[in-house]
């Protein structure tokens, strides 16, 4: 869009003639990238940040391997054991990570001089969804690799499943860490996020299946984003097929957390 | 004011906040009716107390925050629904810096620098505000004069033709006010509309080209500094300072027009408009007690006046 139509004309001010005056907004998708760039900067340098992405799933991971804990789910621990802690990895950085950076950038005011920076409101959560795919997608060399190392034979057919899901996965996570953020104090949302990754990864069926949890369990267990992901990313690796069930749980609560979102997130 | 379009032309500004838990969820009305406007090539002052709406007439102005009522053209469009190429042109340094702690100053300079498609050269901008001096380290390590500089920084390296900037001289050391307050008259000079909000009587009469006075919520005041500061109904003298015994407060039918202090024992200062027939009935006061002051001073009306004139008390 034009940017002067409709702006007054007035006399060229002496800083015009400078170059001092004349601020105009880089492309949108330089500014997201950039900004992308920037946050997952900032996430991979913060060491309790990594402690989370990375050092925590590589410890469930090893753990997995050596005790006899998923035993029951599959003929190879490693084979079921790496779909699940993808499914972990998710979870730290879309919803844990990225949910108390944003919330202390909302304590510090840094979210409101961003959004009147060409950045903007928009171009804000944009570049986080980015931040957040590029720290996945560190997350999934470095333990997809290990994994390998291992002895993990993904299925080949389940790879495309799988990114699906991990992106779906990653959107719901972010949109519910935002939510967090967005409308709890920095300290709150700290405890509630890590808090919530915790039972999420010990009981909400992202390492251990959902099915193996008890009857009267697994039927609320299995409506959350968490046993959606792990579970499909299990059928997807292990078994080769799209689950169409945690598909749609997934896209379900990235659609309504996005909605809540978008209601209630306060900027200030 | 000058001739040229506004910059920024606020009209009937309305906001209310709330709903407020401690008054039954009943909402508070903090702005009743801003107007003002802005010019190119001038600094604009909006001169308030604490908590009389400066920061919240800002904020709406910038698009922070959505106005109730009244209406704001920031460069002719309305800030609310402000594109990146209308924010482009417009450089904001808020009042609590919104600025990221574990980040180096320089890092971010150059961050927000990449929101812009031709950016000032961030090393010689960092150079002109001294930020260089403390580069490499995080800014939760800066005194508060070195974020505000960086704040400001950060709100000119886009190049902006308009800059708002919230109590920018707040926390600032004799050596940042002077590269602030250095700035500030460039930006002018350079043809910026410069926006910033201050309760210290003393920035505003430094800097401003235009000041309102906001106070509840209103824009009750404006003018040039010389303009509010004009006395039309007196013979120009607004202070009247003497020194003399501790605790001799003037009796209630004596000048009651004038408002009478006493901020160190035995120092008091008068206000209001003064006259020679004044001058004479304190004399004659003093002689019936047979007091004599040992310094007696005059001063004409300042921005303090206009501010006790129209709130009936000080700003500070």
């Amino acid at each position: 869009m034009s940017t002067r139509a409709g702006v007054p004309s007035r006399p060229a001010a002496p800083g015009e003639a400078q170059g001092i005056i004349g601020g105009s907004a880089a492309p949108l998708p330089t500014r997201v990238l950039r900004h992308g760039a920037y946050e997952a900067l900032a996430m991979l340098r913060n060491g309790e940040q990594l402690v989370l992405a990375i050092v925590l799933p590589l410890l469930a991971l090893t753990g997995l391997v050596l005790t006899p804990l998923l035993d029951a789910y599959g003929s190879s621990r490693i084979d079921v054991a790496a779909p699940g802690v993808l499914a972990l990895c998710t979870m730290s950085t879309a919803f844990t990570g990225q949910g108390i950076a944003t919330g202390f950038d909302r304590r510090y005011g840094v979210l409101r001089f961003l959004s009147t920076t060409p950045l903007g409101r928009s171009g804000l959560i944009l570049g986080k969804a980015v931040a957040v795919a590029v720290v996945l997608a560190v997350q999934l060399v470095v333990i997809g690799g290990t994994a390998a190392l291992m002895g993990w034979s993904p299925r080949p057919e389940g790879i495309l499943p799988a990114a699906l899901l991990l992106l779906i996965g990653s959107a719901a996570f972010t949109a519910l860490g935002l939510l967090v953020a967005g409308t709890l104090r920095p300290e709150a949302t700290l405890a509630v996020t890590n808090l919530v990754w915790i039972l999420l990864a010990a009981a909400g069926g992202v390492i251990i299946p959902a099915a193996a949890l008890p009857a009267a369990a697994e039927p609320f267990v299995a409506v959350l984003p968490s046993a959606a992901l792990g579970d499909g990313l299990r059928h997807a690796l292990a078994d080769g097929f799209l689950d169409p069930i945690a598909c749609l749980v997934l896209l379900a609560w990235a659609a309504l957390a996005s909605l809540a979102a978008i209601r209630w997130f306060k900027w200030s | 004011m000058p001739t040229t379009p506004s910059a920024l032309v606020i009209d009937g500004l309305i906001k209310d906040f709330g709903p407020v838990g401690s008054l039954d969820g009943r909402m508070v009305r903090v702005l009743d009716g801003v107007s003002l406007s802005a010019a190119h090539g001038a600094v604009t002052v909006l001169l308030g107390a604490n908590g009389a709406g400066k920061t919240t007439t800002l904020e709406c102005a910038q698009g922070l925050q959505r106005a109730d009522g009244g209406t704001i053209r920031l460069l002719g469009e309305d800030p609310h629904r402000a594109s990146p190429h209308l924010r482009a042109r417009v450089g904001v340094m808020l009042q609590d810096g919104g600025l990221p702690p574990s980040v180096r100053p320089l890092a971010l300079l150059r961050h927000v620098a990449s929101m812009y498609s031709s950016p000032l050269p961030v090393d010689a901008l960092a150079e002109r505000l001294g930020l260089d001096e403390f580069g490499a380290v995080s800014i939760r390590r800066l005194s508060g004069g070195q974020k505000q500089r960086l704040a400001l920084a950060c709100a000119l390296v886009g190049r902006p033709e308009v800059v708002f900037l919230d109590e920018p001289s707040a926390g600032l050391d004799p050596q940042s006010r002077t590269i602030v307050f250095d700035l500030i008259n460039e930006l002018r000079a350079d043809g910026l509309a410069v926006i910033l909000t201050t309760h210290l009587l003393d920035d505003a009469q430094k800097l401003a080209d235009y000041v309102y006075i906001i106070e509840s919520g209103r824009t009750v005041a404006e003018g040039t500094v010389a303009e509010l500061t004009a006395d039309t109904d007196t013979d120009g003298m607004r202070e009247l300072r003497f020194d003399t015994v501790p605790g001799l407060m003037l009796p209630a039918d004596l000048l009651p027009h004038l408002h009478q202090r006493e901020p160190e024992p035995g120092q008091y200062v008068l206000r209001g408009a003064l006259t020679a027939d004044d001058v004479a009935q304190l004399a004659t006061w003093w002689a019936s007690l047979g007091v004599m002051p040992t310094a007696i001073a005059m001063a004409p009306r300042s921005l303090e006046d206009v501010f006790l004139d129209i709130s009936g008390r000080s700003i500070r």
